[in-house]
């Protein structure tokens, strides 16, 4: 099982470092997005992976035996989701109003901030 | 008793965040607010270091879940001190925004926004867990992301362009940093790691986890080549929001790497202190070579912020006792200073109309006593004695010459002495030179408001008094660099607690 996911996080992490090559910021963006499912992959295989094991402990018993899914990567990743996609959403505001105040998405004509001819 | 007091230092910003955006319809109700609840957040933050010096480390295991199961904080004295300095530079900046700020940035949330920032960062020095420390530090970032566009202005919305992208991207190295170690120990507590991290057999994968977090807290501190986004972002927000900025956050990113280069990867010294050297000399040298092309006040400042991180690193990177007091002892130190010195630019502009060099002069006729307020700091920054930046560069270029590390002493000391240029470039430009638009554009020192002066003045006085008596700073310093190089008392503090 860990096979496949591990060749997933690296085709989304070579998707997403294309994407983030980008001079346009949506692209950037989106390559974001990407990345963030990958690394959110990687903490949940990191965490080994179990089958059809929830980690329930049985009604008459005080600790689970056996084999059994682990729950703290599912957590982590709970986490990490809550936050990219708040940190994504101001990202997409922010791209929104650059467009609407300066006028494009590509970053190098940004150059509001650092002029490129100062010396006058 | 201190696990209190690690509670209240979160618990205090965190409450004022809460006030400060219910009093939102009442400016002045809120702005007594948010002061009032920075000086609380001094006020606990001096008392948790009382406690920290008085009876050694604090721990906190949140919902009493001891560790490593449960979330714990650990409060040793480079943590204590670090939340002290945070909540000074909260106080400093918050009452200069009060003289600063207008109905616009008030609505922007100026006041809730500051205090999460310094939530974020009181957190992230406190905890001791590696998820955890993620978390704070998303919650410092989103924080400073709405900080940065607070006046809403064009170049506020490009510089915060490339301050996000480069901190989402460092985002996620970290996280991936945070899942690498997770699958290798098993485990999230610093401690835990510590105690772990000899055991692990792949040392390749740890060593690759330990580069991944070397780039992410290196993009966060502004090391070569992760900076550029400094340069293109700090010089566009307000004053006192730049200065809090300046202050505090790139030292986040700087605590973060002595925490992890301390406590967590020893293992294989050759590659990642070396790596550090490295990285100290050519960020040092590239920052202050940065600055002499710069001719805008805050750009200047900002190149030197860069310049200033590789002492610190230095420290970090030479890993004997004395190099990392000195790292601490210029931590405190730097911060302090360079909000000093951002604040000033701010009055500096205020009085002359621009932060452009070329476009003001003649302060030094018509306010002297801010001349003498930007010599402290400025002079301090640049290692001039007796103030507090010499003793922090003879430590360090001490510790360097100890263990025969000439080229780093060298770039060290070349560093000081182009950091003058810079500082003589700001003197003789905005103090010295007649104002190109006539006499009467300099204002005098009068009509800048008492709350911009207050904290300059006390910033500047606290740099003299770190410069005079040097002794029980260094004592302090010497106290958390030996913890720092004792692991295995960490630990055992840290997770003895386990009954």
């Amino acid at each position: 099982m860990e096979l496949p996911l591990v060749l997933l996080i690296g085709l989304l992490t070579a998707v997403a470092t294309w994407l983030m090559l980008s001079r346009n910021l949506i692209r950037l963006l989106l390559g974001f997005a990407v990345l963030g499912n990958a690394v959110n992959l990687a903490i949940f295989v990191s965490g080994r992976l179990t089958r059809d094991a929830p980690p329930l402990v049985p009604l008459d018993a005080e600790t689970i035996t056996g084999a059994f899914a682990n729950p703290l990567p599912q957590a982590l990743v709970l986490t990490a989701i809550v936050i990219g996609f708040g940190l994504l959403a101001f990202a997409l505001v922010l791209a929104w109003v650059a467009y609407e105040r300066l006028g494009t998405v590509r970053t190098d004509e940004m150059r509001v901030a650092e002029p490129p001819e100062e010396k006058a | 008793m201190g696990g209190w007091l690690a509670a209240l230092v979160l618990v205090v910003p965190m409450l004022s965040a809460g006030a400060t955006t219910l009093a939102h319809a009442a400016p002045r109700l809120q702005a007594r607010l948010s002061l009032a609840g920075a000086f609380a957040l001094l006020a606990v933050s001096v008392a948790l270091l009382a406690v920290v010096l008085s009876d050694g480390m604090v721990v906190l295991q949140s919902g009493n879940w001891a560790a490593p199961f449960g979330i714990a904080f650990a409060v040793d004295t480079l943590g204590a001190v670090m939340t002290v300095i945070a909540a000074v530079t909260g106080v400093a900046c918050l009452a200069f925004g009060l003289g600063e700020i207008g109905e616009t940035e008030r609505r922007a949330w100026f006041h809730p926004l500051s205090h999460v920032l310094l939530l974020g960062v009181c957190g992230a020095f406190l905890t001791g867990d590696l998820f955890n420390l993620y978390v704070w530090f998303e919650v410092m970032l989103i924080a400073s992301f709405g900080l940065m566009t607070v006046g809403g202005t064009k170049a506020q919305i490009d510089g915060a362009v490339k301050y996000v992208a480069l901190n989402l991207v460092a985002t996620l190295m970290f996280l991936l940093a945070v899942a690498l170690i997770y699958g290798l120990t098993g485990t999230l507590n610093f401690a835990d790691i510590a105690r772990s991290v000899p055991a692990v057999a792949n040392t390749g994968v740890l060593t690759a986890a330990a580069t991944l977090l070397l780039a992410a807290f290196g993009m966060k501190a502004a090391v070569f080549p992760l900076f550029f986004w400094l340069p293109a972002a700090y010089h566009t927000p307000l004053v006192s929001v730049s200065a809090v900025f300046a202050g505090l956050l790139t030292k986040v990113g700087v605590y973060a790497l002595i925490r992890a280069f301390t406590l967590l990867f020893t293992h294989d010294p050759d590659w990642t202190h070396t790596l550090l050297l490295w990285i100290a000399g050519l960020t040092m040298v590239t920052g202050v070579l940065g600055a002499a092309a710069q001719s805008e006040m805050r750009r200047i400042l900002s190149w030197h912020i860069i310049s200033q991180i590789g002492y610190m690193v230095m420290g970090l990177a030479l890993a004997t006792p004395l190099g990392i007091v000195g790292s601490v002892f210029y931590l405190v130190h730097h911060i302090i200073v360079k909000a000093n010195l951002f604040l000033i630019a701010g009055v500096a502009a205020r009085l002359t109309g621009s932060m452009e060099l070329k476009r003001i002069g003649g302060l030094y006729r018509s306010a002297p006593w801010l001349g003498v307020l930007f010599f402290i700091p400025a002079f301090s920054l640049a290692g001039f004695p007796p103030l507090s930046g010499f003793w922090a560069k003879l430590v360090l270029v001490r510790a360097a010459l100890e263990i025969g590390s000439w080229w780093i002493a060298a770039a060290a000391l070349v560093t000081g002495l182009l950091t003058i240029y810079s500082m003589t470039k700001i003197w003789g430009e905005a103090f010295w030179k007649p104002h190109p638009a006539g006499e009467a554009a300099a204002r005098p020192l009068a009509e800048a408001p008492p709350a911009m002066l207050a904290p300059i003045a006390a910033l500047a006085a606290g740099t003299v008094v770190i410069g005079l008596f040097a002794q029980p700073f260094y004592v302090v310093a010497e106290r958390a660099a030996r913890e720092l190089l004792d692991p295995a008392a960490y630990i055992a503090t840290v997770l003895g607690e386990v009954r």
